[in-house]
């Protein structure tokens, strides 16, 4: 029974950063601390009342000191501040070669999705040593993936992306917790964190392969009728969508609104997101306000699907928007389906 | 020295004090003191108040980042004109106010009453504008209830401003607003924009609410004080109530100041024709 | 400067006491209903405040009880996942807005300032029962909530759950919640005119006692802050009730927008928690040392400097929402320099302590309580201003430790010394030293026993708001419900002594403890209706011992 742990196994390639600094201002808690509670002990003892009438020196104040125990608890604090911000910049940036999975919370489970078409529920299958970066979104209320043994966690909530990244160490099965009160079965939204040998995790994919994401987006892009004016052609009712998943575009003045000439927009995931749900937010230049775009809310396309579609854009080359006519040849890196089991 | 005299007490400091009943409360020591205590009090609860429009005025600054472009189509279809108007009616209470609280250093009670009464006309010539505005708006389906259509209000809009409305006259004084039909509710699902307009719409009517009934309640209070000055509470010794009252007022005044451009004149209202 | 303690009177000082027990004073002058529920006396009205915000301490209590019997067990078996997530919202709707808020300054705050300032009354004395009467309004709200079938969206409302996902009493709680919040207003309000007005002669700023200070600065956060909560909550029952979508995603809403808002206040409130605790423990310190309090000048400056630097702190609950990197930093930097001025206060408490002559009456046992378990909360602080480490801890039991350790390790405890050290000007009769000893070392060891084991649960990553958990979390799950046994006891020994003392306690002389503020040294105990019987008049700093002597002392040693 007394063989409770104390500290989290650490898993990832933050967690010793992370225990380091916490160590740290650990030791500066106690020694504080301790200094307090000696100082009262020890006056106790020192200056104990011996008569009723004793009256001691009544001091009232030492610049010196004063100044003293208000620069060097700053100067501690700095410290603590830099190596907290040194951490925290670790914690937050993903490096460039990081696998994309895709997390969709909801009440009161967690959906997770690889761009290869793989899906899990409350679990997480990953590889050691690989670095991971998740995308999180929440269909309901605001949620939390936390997993503490990679300390990291970053809420989920619903309307945006949010990003977490990690590189796992160790093998083994780890606890994911939902850390953002979110109703009735808020600590039943839990999982497993599973970290395999590499070769392990190719075995596991293999065996759980669907239709990659980008290939269902593909398919998704004809359904919704996208192709229709996003046809790549330079006279298309709308903007060719090959390749700018993370470029720079200008957007288009409006007569009345506040887009500066040469504002620009970063087309990431939350970009491309918000481009499906409100066509007319920030229409790329070349084109006129409002948006002939139709919106696509929930009931059209659900968080899944919109990760779906978004994994197809990452994906498009130059060249490779379908006609109108279904091209029978897809691109081979969207993978064809594989042999389900 | 010893701290405990074994004196008697003497008397307390009733005796002295209740010459004058109201004038001066039990607690306060002299009139300056209690001018200055009831001055400060009120200023304390003014910065209360800005921190509570502050809140609205702080989502409505994100929100009209956020959704730019529609707030301002949005903006558009309130009546700049019925809120000028109503902008100016407000500073003449405010003159009015004035002259109240200078009649109550003056000592003159029965002038109290005439300004306090010239206010609440004014503020209640305010009150009836916004009704009229209001009933408008009902008509164009603007109030953010389930009701709210975009796509019918900009175009019952557009047909009034050209003078085109074929809507028989709203008579009578309920908020009638004909029923919408089935199209314009699916046009509306299917434009995120309309959200956002009912978000411009839910803190216009949000911010505005709360200045009418900060208005109301300021109509009450001065029902009261011109009852105490009718009956001859106030006198240049004592009337800090009225100069209360007249802080409040204009604190109430200075909201709209801020809330008329902020809510009626967003962009291309000042553009010739649109 | 510090001559002679040298307080001139009109005519008559404060007759010695003893054995005058047919002295008028204002709890036998008369006995009305009427003249106690409309009041005006600011003594009657800190008592109305003492009954009600000690029966919502035990209600709240009760929550807890049932929070920590339900965590014996890994299993959610003591009671339902909805009893449980509507009894941890009670437990915090209740202590923080019913409890912690309004105690130290409704009840202490509001008998003491007055006295301590040679004023007759605070400056709108019918505000002050009004401010009564709303608290009891938003109190009866809430408590509707409850007993119709609860609410389960935590104290912290956030949205779209609270606002659009959850079939509870959202509603009827932050209407309840928004009228009690004019009681802070006006109280703070109340306060700030009495502290600039109604000073007697000679008092100036720098020679206030430090409780003032500290009720000043928490007076200037009600004033601000409050208003913003309001709003906020208006704006969750509106989009509650016309589904407008401010707040919600699918509707163009924003639910950070709701976080912001909500913390803006949220913060800063704990502060209107801490700041009060802190001013008491001056006076305690103070008087049981027999020193003045080191540093006068910088303690009144770092309670002003705790009230402006805790409002542009709030992200900091934030910092796994999203929030930009360089907002993070920006809020972690700011942060921290709310941490360095509490942390002057207690270095200068150590520095009153040295060369003094101590004594350990019960209220200095509370102090040293209050000053050893701040002094944990606050430094624990810094694990969750770090963005390195907050990134772990957000959301977890650390967090719960590291607030129970400053509410309650602070404004409670501190509020507990307060109570003890101010019963005898109160009642004028002294409680029973025997329990409240064992009462004070009671909270002290089960608090320790109830909270610590939760910051190791929070790093092992146990979530808060969890009804069930995994298996290796029992054992000091285990130990947290032993501690809050032990904790229950201590808390519930006072209402039993201290209830027994206001009626049957030896009678006390003005100033047992021997205390130099106006309070102890100008008044009976206790009080007389109008406080004073002639406005005195100070010429000397607050805590100067030389001359004190203590007027039949009936302190037991």
């Amino acid at each position: 029974m007394w063989d409770f742990p104390l500290v989290p196994e650490q898993a990832s390639t933050v967690a010793p950063e992370v225990d380091h600094l916490t160590l740290f201002i650990l030791a500066i808690n106690i020694g504080i601390t301790a200094l307090v509670f000696a100082l009262l002990f020890l006056f106790s003892i020192m200056y104990a009342r011996r008569s009723e009438s004793e009256v001691p020196p009544q001091y009232h104040g030492s610049m010196l000191l004063e100044i003293g125990w208000s620069i060097i608890p700053s100067l501690i604090c700095l410290v603590i501040f830099i190596w907290g911000v040194k951490v925290y910049a670790e914690i937050i940036v993903p490096p460039a070669d990081s696998t994309d999975v895709y997390i969709v919370g909801r009440q009161w489970m967690w959906k997770a999705q690889y761009p290869t078409g793989q899906r899990e529920i409350n679990a997480l299958h990953v590889a050691v040593g690989k670095p991971v970066k998740l995308t999180i979104t929440s269909e309901d209320v605001l949620h939390s993936f936390s997993i503490p043994a990679f300390r990291v966690k970053s809420d989920a909530v619903p309307g945006r992306y949010t990003t977490m990244w990690f590189q796992p160490t160790k093998p083994g099965t780890y606890h994911l917790f939902c850390t953002e009160y979110c109703g009735t079965e808020h600590s039943r939204m839990i999982g497993k964190i599973v970290v395999m040998e590499e070769a392990d995790h190719q075995k596991w994919l293999s065996e759980k392969a669907e239709l990659g994401d980008a290939l269902q987006g593909r398919k998704l892009f004809s359904k919704l009728q996208c192709v229709t004016c996003h046809a790549g052609e330079s006279q298309a009712r709308a903007p060719s969508l090959e390749e700018i998943y993370m470029k720079r575009i200008p957007l288009a003045l409006d007569k009345g609104s506040a887009v500066a000439p040469g504002t620009t927009v970063l087309a990431d995931e939350n970009y491309l997101r918000e481009s499906i749900r409100y066509p007319s937010a920030r229409i790329a230049a070349g084109f006129q306000y409002p948006s002939i775009m139709p919106a696509y809310d929930e009931s059209l396309v659900s968080e899944d699907e919109m990760f779906q579609l978004i994994a197809y854009v990452k994906s498009l080359k130059k060249g490779q928007t379908p006609t109108r006519i279904e091209q029978t040849t897809i691109p081979s890196a969207l993978g064809a389906p594989a042999v389900r089991k | 020295m010893s701290l405990t005299e074994k004196h008697a007490p003497t008397k307390g400091h009733d005796d002295a004090s209740h010459g004058h009943d109201h004038d001066l409360a039990h607690h306060f020591d002299n009139v300056e003191q209690q001018h200055d205590a009831g001055n400060l009090g009120m200023w304390m609860f003014l910065t209360t108040e800005v921190l509570f429009f502050g809140g609205l005025f702080a989502a409505y600054t994100i929100y009209r980042y956020k959704f730019e472009k529609v707030f301002e189509q949005a903006s558009n279809i309130l009546d700049p004109l019925l809120g000028g108007v109503n902008t100016i009616v407000l500073i003449f209470s405010s003159v009015t106010m004035a002259f109240a609280v200078r009649s109550a250093q003056q000592g003159k009670s029965k002038a109290i009453v005439a300004w306090l009464a010239a206010t609440i006309v004014f503020g209640s010539m305010f009150l009836g504008i916004k009704y009229f505005e209001w009933k408008h708006d009902a008509t164009l389906h603007v109030f953010p209830t389930s009701d709210f259509n975009w796509t019918w209000a900009r175009e019952k809009h557009a047909e009034h401003e050209h003078h085109e409305s074929h809507e028989p006259e709203m008579r009578g004084l309920v908020f009638n607003s004909p029923k919408v039909p089935q199209s314009y509710i699916d046009k509306d699902s299917k434009n995120p924009e309309a959200k956002q307009a009912r978000l411009f719409f839910f803190l216009y009517f949000m911010m505005t609410s709360l200045h009418a009934a900060h208005m109301v309640i300021g109509f009450g209070i001065m029902a009261v004080i011109m009852i105490y000055a009718w009956n001859g509470f106030y006198s240049a010794n004592y009337y800090v109530p009225v100069e209360s009252v007249g802080l409040y007022w204009h604190f109430v005044d200075l909201v709209w100041i801020f809330l008329y451009p902020l809510l009626y004149l967003l962009g291309a209202h000042l553009s010739a024709g649109h | 400067m510090s001559t002679m303690l040298d307080v001139k009177t009109g005519s008559g000082a404060v007759g010695a006491s003893v054995g005058h027990d047919s002295k008028v004073n204002y709890l036998n002058h008369v006995n009305t209903a009427a003249s106690w529920f409309l009041t005006l006396d600011h003594k009657r009205i800190a008592l109305l405040y003492l009954v009600v915000t000690s029966f919502m301490f035990v209600l709240g209590g009760a929550y807890a009880g049932v929070i920590r019997a339900e965590l014996i067990t890994p299993k959610g078996d003591f009671v339902s996942s909805d009893f449980y997530n509507k009894s941890f919202t009670a437990h915090g709707v209740i202590m923080v807005f019913f409890v912690l808020i309004p105690a130290i300054p409704s009840v202490i705050g509001n008998f003491c300032l007055p006295l301590m300032l040679g004023a007759k009354d605070v400056a709108f004395p019918r505000i002050n029962l009004i401010s009564w009467y709303v608290y009891m309004a938003g109190a009866s709200f809430t408590l509707f909530a409850l007993i119709s079938g609860g609410v389960d969206s935590g104290w912290t409302f956030y949205t779209p759950l609270s606002t659009t996902y959850l079939n509870s009493n959202v509603m009827a709680t932050a209407t309840g919640l928004f009228i009690l919040g004019f009681a802070s207003i006006l109280t703070g309000l109340n306060f700030i005119v009495t502290i600039h007005r109604m000073r007697s002669p000679g008092l100036t700023w720098f020679r206030l006692p430090l409780f003032v200070w500290a009720i000043y600065a928490t007076s200037v956060i009600q004033l601000l802050g409050t208003p913003v909560i309001a709003i906020t909550l208006a704006l969750v029952g509106v989009e509650r009730a016309l589904g407008v979508g401010i707040f919600d995603p699918r509707l163009g809403g924003d639910p950070i927008l709701y976080q912001h808002l909500f913390w803006f206040y949220s913060h800063p409130a704990v502060y209107i928690m801490i700041l009060p605790a802190l001013g008491v423990t001056n006076e305690l310190i103070s008087t049981f040392s027999r020193k003045p309090v080191f540093g006068y000048t910088m303690i009144a400056g770092s309670s002003i400097a705790i009230a402006v630097f805790s409002f542009i702190v709030w992200a900091h609950h934030m910092f796994t929402s999203g929030l930009s990197p360089y907002a993070a930093m920006f809020f972690s930097l700011l942060t921290f320099s709310v941490a360095i001025p509490s942390g002057i206060k207690v270095f200068s408490w150590l520095a009153t302590l040295f060369q003094g002559s101590i004594s350990f009456d019960s209220p200095m046992l509370f102090a040293y309580s209050f000053i050893g378990l701040f002094t944990i909360g606050g430094m624990t602080g810094l694990f969750l201003s770090t963005l390195g480490t907050d990134i772990h801890m957000h959301d977890t039991y650390f967090v719960v430790a590291h607030f129970h350790y400053v509410m309650v390790g602070g404004t409670i405890v501190g509020y507990l010394g307060a109570l003890h050290f101010w019963w005898p000007k109160m009642f004028g009769r002294m409680y029973a030293e025997f329990p409240a000893k064992i009462s004070a070392i009671l909270v002290f060891v089960g608090f320790n026993l109830t909270f610590f084991p939760q910051f190791l649960l929070g790093y092992m990553g146990m979530p808060r708001r969890y009804h069930e958990y995994p298996a290796e979390f029992q054992v000091l799950n285990l130990f947290s419900t032993a501690g809050a046994l032990v904790l229950g006891v201590g808390y519930i020994m006072p209402i039993f002594y201290l209830t027994w003392a206001a009626f049957f306690g030896k009678k006390a002389s003005s100033n047992p403890w021997g205390a130099t503020t106006l309070d102890w040294t100008h008044t009976e105990s206790p009080p007389s209706p109008h406080n004073f019987e002639s406005t005195p008049v100070v010429t000397a700093d607050p805590y100067d011992y030389r001359v004190i002597q203590k007027e039949g002392a009936l302190v037991a040693h």
